[in-house]
């Protein structure tokens, strides 16, 4: 193409073949090496709708083109040096995330603050092996004994900080894959009704027969902002329909695998003596459930009491006629946000290998401060701490030893 | 050209310390051998602290010592004075330190060159190598003869166009007042070698009588003294003390007021100096808020009168010297013997070589010690061992001998500066390695003994005694495993006095060693049943189930730094065949011509990402060349 790169031109793609005009399209060309990949990118873009765009793309493939497999792009970005490793890594979440609220969290790691952030904690780390190490190497020079205890306050702070990296990974994940969220209760409590009222669509199959829904529905919805899959399961109760039976099964399954439950009871029968079984089911997943209590509009308070007494926090609700559904979306977002992290202001980890490697980091931090107390030698203790600054040197891509000699040699005074 | 000698196998170009082991490595594995020194009186030289071992450097040491090298011997030979530094601060750092009777030093390494079969100790200074299309054929010395050799070993020291600084004077010197190497630097030039200059300094020697002990303080050595090398059983001597004394407030005005009298910053000196071993002058600009510094008074020898004082190098002028020297505590009256100077050199660039110490592109030209950038005697003597080794081995066409990170400081330190390269004198430091808890002192010939036995440098006698030390660490590991005390009044009665928890059921001898407060000897009070064994065995014993726990961590970290070691690149590989690569990656890479995966990701300018290009290429090549293979 014979005009400048960096600039939009329009035209028409027209089928060699038939001389048939396809579309009338803009044609973006990025030279290299002032691409996304480094290498000439061409972009077309053309006019909405599924149709034209398969018949440009079936035109292209025919003359040779071939389509980029999952990550390409972003594989090719890394190889050829234009980004580095934590960049590529949130781009991939970048593409992967559902909702505005996880894209800002990919956006802000791949602008580097997540390495930002790591690199204030290597830093200090190093600082500290210097400090010991100069003690190390240079026993004959009256440098400032150091004592781990000097050291120990920093590592607290820095494990405290890892530690919320870490845990940031679970609201990272939830960020990326959405909140888990299982509905249960027993039959016609309500449970696809409520699946419908939060995704807005009427996609569970509701009726006034109990067990309609025998398999697990799923449901994409988004809470303000926050990714959330609805599983709505089948009625938990006690069945001789083997169909059923396995839907059960499935439902405590769902259970178990859940970020969070939601418990619905029926303001309308009470607490009956199936509600008292499902509650002894999961009563060991309390920590996560909400208790739900659907229909308030067709009942009195005398029923609703019943359920109180037993359950002393409930969200009252009526799907029909829409009422407590907000205090409902509000405490599912509380309940996402129970690590109180505010994604506006803290780096979160969203990639389960930088996961990883913080928490090996956390781990060794953890030992150094424990072997100071067991009264170990400094070696043995700059051993672990050394260690937590490598990991978290392989998220950064820094190699630690050199700049540790570095620090040695810039802030102590040795010679001969 | 002049008279043609006959032909060796290895030659070796300078007697310092790397020259030393160089030469007698080579020799005792068979190769006939000639080693050059510009003045037979000079031979292992201290021209700077006399000293051997330290930080790292004991380390060092130890393992030349356990390959099969001299200079743990000859030191043991010749200290007069040991110490053991770090013991407060855990096994991975215990080092030892000797001061040396340097004249003693000196008779003893080159008698032992003199007597060693197969080697030719000879004086000329060699002007010239001969190589032909790109393969060394041997050396011309100054009066014009010719030695052909297979392989030759540079090991020039400072010589190479030497030249002393004291304040404005500068001159062409080697150390010591000696002559420098004019001549050589040019030959390699003119085969394409590139050289660079590096900077170093000692500081001023004083005479004894002259000195105010009185108003030192006084530090003695350690009994019993622990030797260097693990053939020496036992050493029984009068040691002499070492002196500490720290600069004063005079001292630093005078040297603030004379600063712009200092070469280092007048412009004068232009090679790179090592940051880890400034001159006072530095000291005092670099750490101005430092209200003193430490400086050690050490002795020269039993024989000697001259006192050295270690920390306060300098390349003052000779009336600052004065002034500063005399400005210290004790050293009012001082009588200067030597002034202290600052000394330029010729060296390589060593990433030019491969990691068996042999030049990339000259086939059988090796090189070793401070030629290659490095600092310090030990240094010098650990690739000089090395390059002997290796020259050695070419001849007998077979592989050379690389020692990785994970096996020694041997491995780290020529690693570092082949792969890494330096841009001032290298330096061994015990943070340089990453598998510091494994490389300890202690354990050099559990390391290293078998692999100087296969290569021949170990004897057979010294071999048999190695593995017999080895089994008794393994017996009395086992024995201890087994052995548990019942929770007697005596066993408690034991515990309470050491300050550790009693016991109520019965403990194996082998949970209670790994207590932190109870020590191998005094298991002797509760143990009828121990045995009669030699320091080095119960120490070995105890560092290993002490520190069980991170030895086997480290251990574990060297199984993964192996992985990519053991990855070996192809020779022939093509770098620009490779797409992906950046484009500092592929020259770093073509140019270094790495010889692991390993060794490749420690290359500056090669990124993590470049290595995951470079395994999926190799990947693949492998999938193609077993293809056709097959």
């Amino acid at each position: 193409m014979e005009y400048p790169s960096h600039t939009i031109r329009y035209g028409k793609i027209i089928d060699p073949d038939t001389n048939e005009v396809i579309d009338e399209v803009l044609i973006s060309k990025m030279a290299a090496p002032r691409s996304y990949t480094t290498e000439d990118v061409v972009e077309i873009n053309c006019h909405g709708g599924f149709i034209t765009a398969k018949r440009i793309l079936d035109l292209l493939f025919r003359l040779g083109i071939r389509p980029a497999e999952a990550g390409e792009f972003t594989k090719r970005a890394f190889i050829n040096g234009r980004i580095d490793l934590v960049q590529a890594e949130a781009i991939t979440d970048l593409i992967g995330s559902i909702t505005e609220k996880s894209s800002k969290v990919a956006l802000s790691q791949l602008e580097g603050r997540l390495s930002g952030k790591l690199n204030r904690i290597r830093e200090s780390l190093i600082d500290i092996l210097a400090r010991i190490e100069v003690n190390l190497d240079y026993p004959e020079y009256d440098f400032e004994e150091v004592t781990i205890n000097e050291c120990a306050k920093t590592i607290k702070s820095i494990i405290a900080e890892l530690g919320n990296l870490v845990e940031s990974f679970d609201y990272g994940k939830v960020l990326r894959e959405g909140l888990n969220v299982a509905i249960i209760g027993k039959p016609n409590a309500g449970k696809s009704s409520l699946l419908n009222r939060l995704s807005g669509k009427n996609r569970a199959i509701v009726t006034d027969i109990p067990g309609t829904t025998r398999d697990i529905l799923e449901e994409y919805v988004n809470i303000q902002g926050l990714p959330v899959k609805l599983l709505d399961t089948a009625g938990l109760r006690e069945t001789a329909d083997v169909v059923e039976k396995i839907g059960v099964e499935k439902a405590l399954e769902a259970v178990d695998s859940a970020d969070l439950v939601l418990f619905v009871l029926d303001a309308q029968t009470g607490f009956e003596k199936e509600d008292g079984e499902i509650l002894e089911k999961v009563k060991d997943y309390s920590s996560k459930i909400l208790y739900v209590v659907n229909k308030t509009d067709k009942t009195d308070e005398e029923k609703i009491n019943e359920i109180r007494i037993r359950i002393p926090e409930v969200i009252e609700i009526s799907v029909l006629e829409d009422h407590g559904i907000d205090v409902l979306e509000k405490s599912i977002l509380e309940h996402a946000n129970k690590s109180r992290i505010d994604t506006d202001n803290q780096v979160i980890i969203t990639n389960a290998r930088h996961k990883m490697l913080l928490a090996e980091a956390l781990d060794s931090l953890k030992t150094a401060l424990s072997a100071a107390d067991g009264g170990m030698t400094l070696d043995l203790i700059s051993m672990d701490i050394k260690n937590a600054a490598e990991k978290i040197g392989y998220i950064t891509g820094h190699e630690i030893t050199e700049e540790v000699v570095m620090n040695i040699f810039e802030n102590f005074c040795i010679g001969k | 050209m002049g008279f043609i000698h006959e032909s060796y196998d290895v030659i070796v170009v300078g007697a310092g310390h790397a020259g030393c082991e160089a030469a007698l490595a080579a020799a005792r594995m068979g190769a006939k051998t000639a080693i050059f020194t510009m003045n037979l009186d000079s031979i292992a030289n201290m021209p700077c602290n006399p000293n051997i071992g330290g930080t790292a450097k004991g380390h060092l040491v130890r393992e030349i010592d356990a390959l099969g090298g001299e200079m743990g011997r000859c030191a043991d030979k010749t200290l007069i004075q040991s110490r053991t530094l770090n013991t407060a601060k855990g096994p991975a750092v215990y080092s030892l330190r000797a001061q040396i009777d340097r004249r003693s030093y000196q008779r003893e390494m080159k008698h032992t060159l003199e007597l060693q079969e197969n080697l030719h100790l000879c004086q000329a200074e060699i002007v010239e190598l001969v190589i032909k299309d790109n393969k060394v054929e041997g050396v011309i010395t100054h009066i014009g003869s010719f030695f052909p050799a297979k392989t030759v070993i540079l090991t020039t020291g400072t010589y190479l166009k030497g030249r002393i600084i004291i304040g404005d004077v500068t001159y062409e010197a080697g150390p010591d007042g000696l002559l420098p190497a004019k001549s050589l630097s040019e030959s390699l030039k003119r085969h394409g070698i590139e050289l660079r200059r590096f900077k170093t300094g000692t500081p001023a020697r004083i005479n004894r009588r002259s000195i105010d002990f009185s108003k030192m303080i006084e530090q003695p050595g350690d009994d019993p003294i622990v030797p260097f090398s693990f053939e020496t059983e036992k050493i029984e001597r009068e040691q002499v003390s070492c002196y500490l004394i720290y600069s004063t407030e005079e001292t630093h005005r005078i040297i603030r007021e004379n600063l712009h009298r200092s070469p280092l910053y007048s412009g004068v000196i232009e090679g790179i100096g090592p940051r880890y071993c400034p001159s006072f002058e530095d000291k005092i600009v670099k750490f101005a808020d430092k209200e003193r510094h430490q400086i050690f008074v050490e002795p020269m020898g039993l024989d000697t009168e001259e006192i050295y004082l270690q920390g306060f190098s300098t390349s003052m002028p000779e009336d600052v010297q004065y002034a500063m020297i005399r400005s210290l505590p004790g050293l009012e009256n001082a009588q200067i013997m030597r002034y202290a100077y600052a000394i330029e050199y010729d060296c390589i660039n060593p990433t030019d070589l491969k990691l068996s110490l042999e030049f990339k592109k000259i086939d059988g030209l090796f090189s070793a010690g401070q030629i290659n950038g490095s600092s310090g005697y030990e240094e010098a003597a650990a690739q000089g061992i090395m390059a002997g080794i290796n020259a050695a081995l070419k001849v007998q066409g077979k592989e050379p001998l690389i020692l990785d990170r994970s096996q020694a400081y041997i491995g780290v330190l020529i690693d570092d500066l082949v792969t890494k390269g330096t841009n001032e004198p290298y330096r061994m430091m015990t943070s340089r390695a990453e598998y510091r808890l494994h490389l300890r002192q202690d354990n050099a010939d559990a390391r290293l003994t078998p692999i100087g036995y296969k290569i021949g440098l170990i004897s057979e006698e010294r071999y048999q005694k190695f593995l017999k030390k080895q089994k008794a660490i393994q017996d009395e590991i086992e024995r201890l495993r087994k052995k548990t005390v019942p929770p007697s009044e005596k066993i408690n009665e034991f515990l309470d006095r050491h300050n550790s928890s009693r016991i109520v059921s019965g403990i194996k001898l082998y949970d209670l060693l790994k207590r932190p407060e109870i020590t191998y000897d005094m298991l002797k009070e509760i143990d009828d049943e121990i045995p009669d064994l030699p320091n080095s065995v119960t120490d070995e014993v105890s560092i290993l189930i002490k520190y069980e726990g991170y030895i086997a961590k480290q251990m574990q970290q060297i199984e993964q730094f192996k992985k990519m070691e053991e990855k070996i690149i192809p020779e022939d590989i093509n770098y620009d065949e490779i797409k992906g690569l950046r484009i500092e990656a592929r020259q770093k890479l073509s140019k270094f011509r790495p010889r692991s995966l390993g060794q490749a990701s420690r290359i500056s300018g090669v990124s993590p990402a470049d290595i995951s290009v470079l395994v999926i290429y190799l990947n693949a090549l492998g999938r193609r060349r077993n293809g056709n293979e097959g």
